[in-house]
This record gives C-alpha cells, sequence and structure tokens, in this order.
C-alpha cells in the first residue's frame, strides 16, 4: 500500500491534559492578567479586534478587586443582586440534584461552576428580549425572577407542569420572561436565535436576541449556518459560546478547542469576538454590555466565548470520575465564580462572611419553601397533568386522527 | 368531468379571473398575502432579486422592498431556522426551499423544531411557517433534482403537507398555508408549473390556458387545507393522487376506458378521510397513484387506512403504482416515472379482481 521512502502517515486523535488518577494540568491554557485586555470601541470592526478573539478579558483580580478598562463600576446593589441569585442557582441545583437521587424525577442538570453567565446576562438583558437557551441557563430564569416553584414543578412532570408533561426535566420555556423552548437536538436554537433578531430589525423594532451554545456543539453545522445569518444581515443578537471544556466525557480539544479559540471562529465571518473569564460576574456583565450596546445600535453581533469549567457532572446520568482527573474542578486556575464576586464585595466593604451565610441559608430556605410546595402537587410518577393534554397542541386545533386516537386511550 | 366549482373556497375569490399558470398562481398569492400582510416575508436561495429559479418569486422583492423579499445564502438548515425565529417573533415567512432534493440539510429543523415547538412550549411558542418546495420528476432532473419526500415529512407529528396540482388550488392553498398558525411543507410539483401533464412524455405539454383550472382570481381567496378534491366521478375504482399524478391518473383511467373515480387529496396531513372512505366505498376498489418510491412511501399509509376503514366494501385488493425503490435515475426517467400505462394496467387488474 504505502509507497516506499515515504513517511509513514499517523492519525492524531487529541487527549486532555489528564485523565482519572494523574494530577490536573492546565499548563498549555493561557490566561491574561485581570485588566490587561484593552477594551475597543464597539464600533470597532472585526478587523480592528482580532486579538480580542485571543485574549481573555478579565476584571476581578486575585485579590477581588476591580481593575481595568473593562470594569462595568456596578454598584453594590447589582453586584449583591447578582450574588444572591448566584447562591439561589447553586442552591437550586442542589437540591434538585438530590430530589433526583430520591426518586423525584428521572434526571437533572447543574450549572455549578457557570453561574455567573446566565445570572449576569440575565440581569442585562430586557425581559422583551429574547433568549435562546441550552440546558444550562437556568440561572437565567432565577435571576429574572421566575418562581421556583414553576421550575420543579417542570422537573418533576406534575399536575402543574406549566408545559404539561411533555419535556424532560430542565427544559423550561417561559415565553413572559424571555426564555425560548430549550431542545434537547443540540446547536438548534442558534441559527433560531439570528432568525428572531432578524425579526425585530426587520419591523424596526429595538428588542434583541441572545442565544448560548457549549463548545462541544460549535461542531454543529447549525452554529455555522447562525454565524453566516447573523454576519450577513447584521442580526441584533448575541451569539455565547460557553467553553466548560467538556462535552459529556469529550475534552474541548475533540471540539477543535486546542487549534484555535472558540471566540477566534466568528473572524472568519466577519463578526466581531470577544473571549471571557465565565468565572468573573463582572467581565461577564461587560463583555455582554459591550454587545448589547452593539446590537441595540445597530452594529450586529457579537460572538462571546465564555471560558469556564463544567464542576458538575454532565448530567445525573454521567459520572466523571471515570474520564478526568477528581479533582480537576478544584484546581481550575479562574477559581469559583460565586467566591470571586463574594470576595470582591468583601473588599469593597459592602458584604461579610455573616451576610453570605445568611444569604446562603435563606437561599436554602426560599428552595426547601418552593420544593414543599411543589411535591405537595407531586413528583414524577405520583401527579401528572390530564392525558388529555398528551393530544393537545400538536397542532393549533386537533385533526381527526388524534381526536379518534385520544378516544382509543378513553380521554 | 373536471370541474373547479366542486370544493368551494372557505373565501370568495376577488378581483378579476385571468388565465395562469402554475408559477403565476404562486407568486400572486404571494404578492397578494404580502401586500395585506406587513408580517408575510419571502427568502430562499435565489429567491429574492432574480425572483426564484423558477421565477415563483418574481417582482417581489421591486414591489414590496429589499427586506419583503430576499436572498439567502447556500443553507436549507439556516434558512428555515432563521424562518422558525422569525415565527416565534410573531412574523410569517415564507421560505423557497429550491429543490426538495435539497431540503434534507433543512430536516432537522423542520423536523425537531418547527414541527415541535408548539408542543413542547405548551402551547406559549408556535411556528406559523412556510416551507415551498418545487418537488417531483419528469423534467430530466437526475437524482437530485426530482425526488418526492413528501412521506418523511407526513410521519411528523405537528407539520402539515400540502400538494396542489394546479393553478388555481396552488394559489388558494398557499395562501391557506401563510394563514395557517402552524408549520406548513408546500410541495410544488414543477412538472406542473407551465402546464399539466398527462404523463405521455412524447407528447407536448399543454398549456395551462385551456385549462378551467387556470382561471385565477387576481384577489384574494383561500382553499381549505385539509380538503379533497373528486377530479373525476366514476364508478368502478377510486384512484388517489396528489401533484402531478392526478393528471396521469385521469390519463390513465381514459386510457384504460375504466369509469373511475379520480380524487386529488390536495393535503397530505391532515388528510382528508371522509371524501376518501366515502368514494372507495361507493367504487369498491381503490388503486393509489404517487411518484415516490413505493416502500413507505405515504401510498403505504393510504392503503392501510383504506384497508382499515373498507374492507368489507373492497372488491379488490388495493394496488399502488408508483416509483421504483431506486435512487432517481436520468437516462432511465420514462421507465422510472409512473405513466398512463402503468395506471391503466394497474386499473385493469383492479377491475378483473386483482393480479
Amino acid at each position: 500500500m504505502k509507497k516506499p521512502n515515504t513517511p509513514q502517515l499517523s492519525l492524531r486523535v487529541p487527549e486532555p491534559s489528564g485523565r482519572p488518577g494523574d494530577a490536573p494540568d492546565f499548563s498549555h491554557l493561557r490566561f491574561d492578567a485581570a485588566g490587561a485586555v484593552d477594551r475597543p470601541d464597539v464600533a470597532s470592526t472585526p478587523y480592528e479586534m482580532r486579538d480580542h478573539a485571543f485574549q481573555l478579558v478579565r476584571v476581578l483580580d486575585d485579590d477581588g478587586k476591580a481593575v481595568g478598562p473593562w470594569n462595568p463600576n456596578l454598584d453594590p446593589e447589582t453586584l449583591r443582586q447578582g450574588l444572591k441569585a448566584m447562591i439561589l442557582t447553586r442552591a437550586f441545583d442542589d437540591r434538585m440534584h438530590r430530589a433526583h437521587r430520591q426518586g423525584k424525577t428521572s434526571f437533572y442538570m447543574k450549572c455549578t461552576g457557570e453561574e455567573a453567565i446566565a445570572v449576569a446576562q440575565g440581569m442585562i438583558l430586557r425581559r422583551e428580549d429574547m433568549g435562546f437557551p441550552t440546558y444550562r441557563q437556568q440561572g437565567l430564569l432565577i435571576s429574572r425572577g421566575y418562581p421556583l416553584v414553576e421550575m420543579m414543578n417542570q422537573i418533576y412532570s406534575n399536575a402543574s407542569d406549566p408545559i404539561k408533561g411533555r419535556q424532560l426535566p430542565i427544559m423550561y420555556s417561559s415565553k413572559e420572561y424571555g426564555f425560548f423552548t430549550i431542545s434537547g437536538n443540540l446547536g438548534t436554537q442558534v441559527p433560531q436565535a439570528v432568525g428572531w433578531a432578524m425579526a425585530s430589525a426587520y419591523k424596526g423594532d429595538d428588542k434583541i436576541a441572545i442565544s448560548w451554545i457549549g463548545d462541544g456543539a460549535t461542531a454543529e453545522g447549525d452554529f455555522h449556518n447562525a454565524l453566516t445569518f447573523a454576519a450577513v444581515y447584521r442580526a441584533p443578537v448575541i451569539l455565547n459560546v460557553v467553553n466548560n471544556q467538556w462535552a459529556i466525557s469529550s475534552f474541548m480539544g475533540i471540539a477543535g478547542g486546542l487549534e484555535t479559540t472558540f471566540a477566534s471562529k466568528a473572524i472568519g465571518y466577519g463578526l466581531p469576538a470577544l473571549r471571557v473569564d465565565g468565572n468573573d460576574f463582572l467581565a461577564v456583565w461587560a463583555a455582554t454590555k459591550w454587545a448589547e450596546e452593539r446590537a441595540r445600535t445597530n452594529q450586529g453581533a457579537t460572538v462571546i466565548e465564555l471560558f469556564t469549567y463544567r464542576g458538575a457532572p454532565h448530567s445525573t446520568s454521567d459520572d466523571p470520575s471515570r474520564y478526568r482527573p477528581g479533582d480537576e474542578h478544584e484546581k481550575w486556575p479562574l477559581g469559583d465564580p460565586v467566591d470571586r464576586l463574594k470576595q470582591h464585595l468583601i473588599a469593597l466593604g459592602e458584604w461579610s462572611e455573616a451576610q453570605q451565610e445568611e444569604a446562603e441559608k435563606d437561599a436554602v430556605e426560599q428552595v426547601r419553601a418552593a420544593g414543599k410546595e411543589s411535591e405537595a402537587i407531586g413528583t414524577l410518577g405520583q401527579s401528572r397533568p390530564s392525558v388529555k393534554t398528551m393530544f393537545e397542541e400538536v397542532f393549533a386545533t386537533e385533526d381527526w386522527r388524534l381526536v379518534e386516537q385520544r378516544r382509543e386511550v378513553g380521554v | 368531468m373536471v370541474t373547479a366549482s366542486n370544493a368551494p373556497a372557505s373565501t370568495p375569490a376577488s378581483g378579476d379571473v385571468v388565465p395562469m399558470n402554475m408559477i403565476q398562481a404562486l407568486n400572486s398569492a404571494l404578492d397578494v398575502k404580502m401586500a395585506e400582510d406587513g408580517n408575510v416575508l419571502s427568502f430562499g436561495e435565489d429567491a429574492g432579486y432574480f425572483g426564484g429559479v423558477f421565477r415563483v418569486t418574481d417582482q417581489l422583492q421591486q414591489k414590496h422592498g429589499l427586506t419583503r423579499s430576499f436572498d439567502a445564502p447556500i443553507s436549507e438548515c439556516g434558512i428555515v431556522a432563521a424562518a422558525i425565529g422569525m415565527g416565534a417573533y410573531g412574523l410569517r415567512p415564507v421560505v423557497e426551499i429550491q429543490f426538495a432534493d435539497y431540503i434534507y440539510p433543512a430536516y432537522d429543523q423542520i423536523v425537531s423544531e418547527a414541527a415541535k415547538l408548539r408542543y413542547r412550549s405548551g402551547g406559549q411558542f408556535t411556528s406559523p411557517i412556510t416551507v415551498r418546495s418545487p418537488y417531483g420528476g419528469g423534467i430530466f432532473g437526475g437524482q437530485t433534482h426530482s425526488q418526492s419526500p413528501e412521506s418523511l415529512f407526513t410521519h411528523i407529528a405537528g407539520l402539515k403537507v400540502v400538494v396542489p396540482s394546479n393553478p388555481y388550488d396552488a394559489k388558494g392553498l398557499l395562501t391557506a398555508c401563510i394563514e395557517d398558525d402552524d408549520p406548513t411543507i408546500f410541495f410544488e410539483p414543477k412538472r406542473l408549473y407551465n402546464g399539466p401533464f398527462d404523463g405521455w412524455h412524447e407528447k407536448p405539454v399543454s398549456p395551462w390556458k385551456t385549462q378551467e383550472f387556470a382561471q385565477v382570481p387576481t384577489g384574494k381567496y383561500v382553499e381549505p387545507i385539509g380538503k379533497a378534491r373528486v377530479m373525476r366521478e366514476g364508478n368502478d375504482v377510486t384512484i388517489l393522487a396528489w401533484g402531478t399524478m392526478v393528471w396521469v391518473s385521469l390519463a390513465g383511467a381514459e386510457h384504460a376506458g375504466v369509469d373511475a373515480e379520480v380524487i386529488d387529496l390536495r393535503t397530505l396531513v391532515p388528510l382528508d378521510i371522509e371524501t376518501i372512505e366515502a368514494s372507495v366505498k361507493k367504487t369498491g376498489r381503490c388503486v393509489i397513484v404517487h411518484e415516490a418510491p413505493k416502500t413507505s412511501g405515504y401510498g403505504a399509509e393510504l392503503s392501510a387506512l383504506v384497508q382499515e376503514r373498507c374492507f368489507y366494501h373492497l372488491e379488490a385488493p388495493i394496488a399502488r403504482v408508483c416509483g421504483w425503490d431506486t435512487p432517481y435515475p436520468h437516462a432511465f426517467e420514462w421507465e422510472y416515472f409512473p405513466g398512463p400505462q402503468r395506471v391503466a394496467d394497474a386499473l385493469k387488474a383492479t377491475m378483473s379482481g386483482g393480479r
């Protein structure tokens, strides 16, 4: 087969820097110091700001101080509100994870380590804007005050499930809260967000769209279609890539993350890109504000790579100890988003360990109260909407097949 | 025999009645709806300035503006996904997939997303989009310009599938699809764009203007989704067909000299089961004709439905005349394409109690 005297080819399959039993090693990653990256004008061309696709926007330094040109100078009340929403998100995750272990639901997905992203972005966007989330943006609903009990009713598929027992737990849907219905098919929502944003521009409105996709799913064609449409029609949309290092058990190198940054994928499409410390509430806030201003002033889309680490398993059906070093999350160089914002507020003299403890207790209490209310309605298998609803809303009106089949079920 | 009046329109037509071919009728439907409703817009590959490779969107950009009718990147998936987002916003986008053979890259967006939005969001989000796509063979298009993928969409909960067979219905049904609150897949039989085609490929195509169905009102009217049309009344056998096969079936019935009732389904989902059931119970026989390959084609579903509902009225096995289970060929198109001769053979076999 091989001709003589020619080199033998070999196939490379990328491997992560550590496997179970290894010490965590992040020496291949580059982190710019807090405050080191400049803040371009929102009117900059993608060409002018190419470097931003490779740098890392950070605001909070190791001492919890906000430094550099990206410091959004938020007032303490906004910071406290953000911290409390992150604490509540984590408490919610913990309880729902336990509820799964207790057999109250079939499935759950935590966002541990990624709370700053959805919370900050959920606080920035207006209620009439539309978010096209993945399954790890529960912080979006929580930061906007969506009732926890409604989230739990969805997770339990109980009689009060707002989407009537039709969706996998955690696949929420709320038009009122700017939360587009979640799809289990990865990446599909990104070009839809672009279409939604195009519609707002077509109508001459002032609403914008925001979407999220994981690092793994950027390999889906939908992501690339979305970038093309967003650039071509200058859609008012923020396109987030949450690079949390892991697509179930496949590390980000399998999605192309070793060859270049995910942010840099925007460059080929003529879109500006920012690469941001996703565990830094202030950096996420500042970058999102920058992209928001760009979108709202009719200058088009921005791609934001949010550099973070998925601390928890992919889902309750996953065991990360089988494919990565057990303590890798604790060693993540960008730390924990909740701790970092807490330290910042304490450094400002606007928060204390005692207040933190109080806030955590309060969050647990809120979640417990919502849990009791939801569980009183029922958990999975103990309660569910009328079976009649199974046949409803397939179409705006039932056709004869659905009527006949519903009668066959006897409802 | 052929009448345009036996399936009354749900809204009265307005405007002058003028001869149109199917392309002009579809163009008129879009033009009238875009003039009436600012939420209707149209886009697709080459569908803007140039007006579409088949000219269905001709002049819409010039009449309604650049943002109402525009060109899209060669990304069927992106086109449908953008339409879904627009539909969720409150618009009524009509997108063109240049050939139905190219709809497969958009399949996930149509099947997993558009079809399911209403259901999975508990009715909070809907997808009132129309996906137009020229389909079918008989134009020497080879494998990538001739397929009939309708059955792939009829299997999907949440989609409506509509196929007109003439200019009058094309305009009325497309108008209905645009106004429908659910996602509709609208397949345009491109062999019929310029004139009815009876399947005798050596005969010249007769222009639509000689046909009653080419008398199309210039104003707005709606043909209801879910209503079949009896194209030819008969007593001995019922033929179920749609698109180009309606005309092939009419020619086949004439060629066989059989008193066949020919039903143009017009809408595959939702299906007009009442008209089918009444006809088969009257005639006692059923022949199904479609262009798509036989295996798991929509004919299989129709055959099962007729068997379930009309078994004790049947005097012969249900017959299917379909495309073969091969990819669509180029050089062997007329051996592949179900023509009047095959329809006539099936009718005769059915009349003598089956093969």
